[in-house]
Order: structure tokens, then C-alpha cells, then sequence
């Protein structure tokens, strides 16, 4: 029996859809207070000490390790067909792989570092 | 050649009918527009990602660099793109929900759970998580 060739993309997938799922349901809250509700003074921002150890937490880093690491591969699939479908650039998709997949892995491991540190 | 003559028939079929895609084909009806708009939201998505990052780095290097971080985030500039980012990472989440029911079939005594349920269930779960996050950040 001839094995057929398995395709990557099945795992792909579920890394682009749980990084969808995490991201839709944190990155919004996240956003709001430390890109706009901190920044404009609608509320107080976190003292250092809190904040060091809201994040230094095992649960924080762990969930915010995922929610980094899957966001980026759910970035990376989906605008890598975007570029695909929207701009209709076909002819450069090993280069589109490489530079969304690649930067997602990149910058996971940025944020394994981090929260590694902290 | 007359009618009783058999027809010869060869290897060659016309080419097929392929009409060019315009590079802005999803500017023509709002609903490609909407399709876009929901795909390039992964790159605000990503955006946040970044900034989130850098949030945790300016922690890891000490309270100054905190204050810092805190101070360039209320330039013109950064607050701007955020608000952009806002705005596109609540159209993914919308979206994302929306299309829950369509992903998860759920059946309950051999009958569908209704669309609305399902939806609900994850809007539901994304006010209470942001609660959570809220408090846990502010408290």
C-alpha cells in the first residue's frame, strides 16, 4: 500500500485557529488598557511592583507565552494567504512562507525568552 | 467534403475561458471589502503581539524602563496605531465569533443547538475573560 504524502497544513490550521481563539478573546482587554486607556489617562496604569508580579506569575507566563506564540502563527497563516489571495502574488510563496512562518517562530521564541526571564 | 463524410476528431480542446483577476478585485462590493478587513486584521493582531512584548521587555529591564515605555505609549503616533489596532482586533474577534456556530456543530438530542446559543456562548466567554484580565491587571 502506498503511503500518500502527508501535508503539513492539517497542523498548521489548528495552530492558526487556536491562535485565533486566544487572540479574539484576550487581545482586545489587553489592547484597550495598555495601548489606549493607560496611555490616554482614562484609568491609572499598574504600579511596577504589581505589574512584575501579575506577569511573573507561573499561570501568566504560561498563558501569555500561548497567547504570543499562537497569535504569531495565526498571523502568519492567515496573511500569508492573504497575500496569496489578495494580492494574487503566487509566484513568490516559498519567499511568503519563509518570511511569515519564520517571523512567527522568531518572535516566539522572543516571547519564550522573556516571559522566561522575568 | 459532404454531410455523409464522418467528422475527424482531434487531440486539440480550446483553452479554457479564464478571465484575469484584478489585483483590486476586493475593492469592487463591500463584502470583499469586509473579507480583506478581516484578514488584515491578523496583522494588528500581530501588531499587539509586538507591543505586548515590548510592554513585557521594559518590565524585564526595571521600573525605568517601564515609566518609559509608558511615557512613549502616549505619543501621538503610538496611541493612533493603536486605536487602529483596536478597531481591527475587535472586527478579528467579531468576526471569529460570528463564524463559531459555523465551526462547532453542536446537536442535543439529535437536533441542532441553535447558532445564536453558540455565539452567545463566546461572546459570553470573551466579556467574562476580559473582566477577569481587567481586574487582574488593575486590582
Amino acid at each position: 500500500m502506498a503511503a500518500t504524502k502527508r501535508s503539513i497544513e492539517p497542523l498548521l490550521w489548528v495552530l492558526f485557529s487556536a491562535g485565533g481563539v486566544l487572540a479574539a478573546l484576550l487581545i482586545p482587554v489587553l489592547l484597550l488598557l495598555f495601548g489606549v486607556a493607560f496611555p490616554l489617562g482614562w484609568l491609572t496604569p499598574p504600579t511596577y511592583e504589581h505589574l512584575l508580579a501579575v506577569i511573573g506569575h507561573p499561570i501568566s507566563r504560561v498563558v501569555l507565552f500561548l497567547l504570543c506564540m499562537l497569535s504569531l502563527f495565526h498571523f502568519a497563516h492567515r496573511f500569508r494567504y492573504t497575500l496569496y489571495d489578495g494580492l494574487q502574488i503566487k509566484h513568490l510563496n516559498e519567499l511568503i512562507n519563509t518570511v511569515c512562518y519564520g517571523g512567527a517562530i522568531a518572535g516566539s521564541i522572543v516571547a519564550g525568552y522573556l516571559l522566561w526571564q522575568i | 467534403m459532404n454531410q455523409t463524410d464522418r467528422p475527424i476528431y482531434t487531440e486539440f480542446h480550446p483553452r479554457w475561458y479564464r478571465p484575469r483577476t484584478s489585483t483590486y478585485w476586493w475593492l469592487k462590493r463591500p463584502s470583499y471589502l469586509l473579507f480583506i478587513g478581516r484578514e488584515v486584521s491578523s496583522a494588528f493582531v500581530a501588531w499587539s503581539i509586538v507591543y505586548l512584548l515590548l510592554l513585557i521587555g521594559a518590565v524585564h529591564r526595571g521600573e525605568d524602563d517601564y515609566q518609559s515605555f509608558l511615557r512613549w505609549t502616549s505619543s501621538l503616533g503610538v496611541v493612533l496605531l493603536n486605536v487602529l489596532s483596536l478597531f481591527f482586533v475587535v472586527l478579528h474577534a467579531a468576526t471569529w465569533f460570528n463564524l463559531a456556530p459555523q465551526a462547532m456543530v453542536l446537536r442535543y438530542k439529535g437536533k441542532r443547538v441553535p447558532e445564536t446559543w453558540i455565539a452567545g456562548a463566546n461572546y459570553g466567554a470573551w466579556a467574562f475573560l476580559s473582566l477577569i484580565v481587567a481586574l487582574i491587571v488593575l486590582l
